[in-house]
């Protein structure tokens, strides 16, 4: 299977939807001439011209509602927003409008778009280009959102996304578009709401999404040195959230860390522990950890910066401390 | 006031059955108008409810320069349109009272009427919201060869928004086939024009980006017929889009809570003295194009339109409570 990196894993995905199907079109923030903030377009105007790909200006508010009109219109439009950041004055047109379209007029029509965007930190860029703000989409019902961790991920997530009949978000992650992983060619979808044990382990279950997938990777890793086997749930998908996956891991582990580089309250960790201490409180040993980001505003410093975003460290430290709680 | 007003029916160029349809239309969506004023005194509509008294003549005559396929995207205000753009009142006066036989199955309401099948493309209640996606539709229109126009109505109010400065912005560059008809009642709400915006005149708003823009006398119903004629025509040949501005007037508060404190009756009454629909029937009357016999039939049949959508919307089902689960995800 061939090594490829995120981006170009996502590019593959565009350029493949964009073949198979017409109405597929793509716009937003710099895609044509400088082929999208992080590559993810470069070429793609060469071979499907400037009906099916163009510039927008930097103005997320017309992006977002352009792409719920263009879904209503018969097309299905992939928009690209350079961040997550910027992504807070299309939410209009997200929250409002495409979450809203289905159900608010009688089921009369839905609107198959995708907005692909770049979140999280970790690159140096300070508060305001450095956020994480997928919980504030996850909340919404009539939104789905992907945070694809691994170049297959981003491929099949990105396909399906554009093939769904929802409008979804594809959260990708800063400080992952240069990962290598292998990528199968041609048709590959993963499902939306589809979760993914990335690891097996007995003494542990490790809830993560996006980039803290590798971060909780990474941690298991040091755990077994210690003896301890760590599984890693990847969520893949916020919305629609598969809990299933999640359960079943802790039911054999009976106990469970949340990795999440958001801030803590009322985040990701904090709906996934409620969940399963909802539907699995007996199986649990010991209370569930959340290791999130430190609730501050990401500062430019580097070692600042780090001290704000979790790492292996902090979910070894976490693991352990569990551990030593339940005498595990 | 700039703009041109047509001064004889003759001249519009329009047969009689067009005319009297205008009449026709204009008095339904008045009656449906009051019809729903009344009920919500009476508690049988919720909500918010703004009412489009005065303000007939943009809807009747702007549709009216639509061809059937051609789409419809507006503000919350937004019953006038639907009714113009051929919602059964049936449906529109269900949806107000929450009914599952509604035009959006009673879970819009009154500032969310929707009728895909007609090319009604949604009442919206964020202001200036609606910009964008008329911009989206045009898009699709051009990339599919539909040779689809869309009209897309916003209050004076939405101008000063920055959606709308984005949409317009967007639209040149995307050559998209929208008509962007502004309808300036003279008040966002509560506040007066010269309050909230910088430029009064809101057609100017579009010479910053290059679009054709003229003002319109929205009290005549076939000044704006003319205007959003001409309009279509320049979008439809894929010229890109064009802006009118409507200058209009709501009777009535700007919602049903409204205890109207920002305006004297005085400039009220100015403004019925130019009643669009009774300055029409006066016009086809002088003209001899309208007869005491025929007013009488129009005024009879919208009366028994507005009541028999009264006795189906009470009579329609409640939506089931399952309802409230369907319709959530297309693909669930």
């Amino acid at each position: 299977m061939p090594m490829i990196t995120y981006r170009e894993a996502l590019h593959q995905a565009l350029r493949e939807e964009m073949s198979r199907d017409e109405r597929v079109v793509v716009f937003g923030e710099d895609v044509v001439a400088y082929g999208g903030a992080y590559g993810v377009t470069s070429g793609l105007a060469k071979d499907f011209g400037d009906h099916r790909i163009m510039d927008t200006p930097i103005a997320e508010g017309v992006i977002g509602g352009a792409a719920v009109g263009a879904a209503m219109g018969g097309l299905r439009p992939v928009a690209e927003l350079m961040t997550i950041n910027f992504a807070l004055l299309a939410s209009d047109a997200l929250i409002n409008h495409a979450a809203k379209v289905l159900h608010m007029f009688g089921g009369q029509m839905s609107v198959p778009l995708v907005v692909r965007m770049v979140g999280g930190g970790g690159a140096q860029l300070a508060s305001t280009h450095s956020q994480s703000f997928e919980v504030m989409f996850a909340h919404v019902p009539g939104l789905k959102v992907v945070t694809p961790a691994t170049p297959a991920d981003a491929k099949g997530l990105l396909k399906s996304a554009i093939r769904d009949d929802d409008p979804v978000l594809c959260i990708e992650h800063a400080l992952l578009y240069r990962v290598r992983g292998e990528v199968p060619e041609g048709e590959f979808l993963v499902s939306l709401g589809k979760a993914e044990v990335k690891r097996e382990g007995k003494d542990i279950t490790l809830v993560a999404y996006s980039r803290m997938t590798l971060v909780a990777l990474e941690a298991a890793d040091r755990l077994r040195e210690e003896g301890i086997e760590a599984e890693v749930v990847d969520l893949r998908s916020l919305r629609p959230l598969d809990m299933e996956t999640v359960l079943a891991s802790v039911r054999k582990t009976n106990r469970a860390v949340t990795i999440e580089e958001t801030w803590r309250t009322y985040g990701i960790g904090a709906e996934v522990a409620s969940r399963i201490q909802e539907e699995a409180f007996d199986y649990l040993d010991a209370p569930i950890q959340r290791v999130a980001g430190v609730e501050v505003p990401i500062p430019y410093a580097k070692h600042l910066e780090q001290a704000a975003i979790p790492d292996a460290k902090r979910v070894v430290e976490a693991v352990k401390q569990l551990l030593v709680r339940t005498g595990g | 006031m700039e703009g041109k007003t047509v001064t004889k029916v003759a001249q519009s160029g329009l047969d009689k059955k067009t005319l009297l349809k205008f009449l026709h239309e204009m008095l339904l969506i008045r009656k449906f108008e009051d019809k729903a004023g009344e009920l919500y005194a009476r508690g049988k509509i919720a909500g918010f409810l703004h009412l489009y008294n005065g303000e007939e003549a943009v809807a009747v005559g702007a549709v009216s320069a639509l061809q059937k396929h051609d789409l419809l995207i507006t503000h919350y205000r937004d019953h006038g349109h639907g009714i113009a753009k051929g919602i059964d009142v049936n449906r529109c006066m269900a949806e107000l009272l929450g009914k599952a036989t509604g035009c959006a199955k009673g879970r819009g309401g009154s500032m969310h009427f929707f009728d895909a099948s007609l090319g009604f493309y949604g009442g919206w209640a964020i202001v200036a919201g609606h910009l964008p996606l008329a911009v989206g539709l045009g898009l699709a229109s051009n990339i599919l060869g539909k040779n689809q126009v869309t009209l897309c109505v916003f209050g004076d109010g939405a101008t000063n928004n920055g959606y709308f400065h984005e949409a317009l912005n967007l639209a040149k560059l995307w050559t998209v086939p929208v008509v962007f008809l502004c309808e300036n009642n003279l008040y966002g709400m509560g506040t007066a024009v010269h309050r909230a915006s910088a430029v009064t005149e809101m057609y100017k708003k579009a010479a910053a980006y290059n679009i054709p823009a003229e003002q319109v006398d929205g009290m005549d119903v076939l000044a704006v017929r003319e205007a959003t004629d001409k309009a279509v025509d320049h979008v439809r040949k894929g010229n890109g889009p064009y802006f009118l501005e409507v200058i209009t007037y709501r009777f009535r508060g700007h919602s049903m809570a409204d205890p109207i404190l920002y305006r004297d009756k005085g400039e009220v009454d100015e403004w019925k003295q130019r009643d669009p629909i009774v300055t029409f029937r006066q016009k086809l009357e002088t003209e001899g194009l309208l007869s005491a016999q025929e007013v009488e039939q129009i005024e009879r049949e919208t009366d028994e339109m507005i009541a028999e959508a009264v006795r189906f919307a009470e009579a329609s089902p409640d939506p089931p409570l399952s309802d409230l689960y369907e319709d959530i995800y297309a693909n669930p």
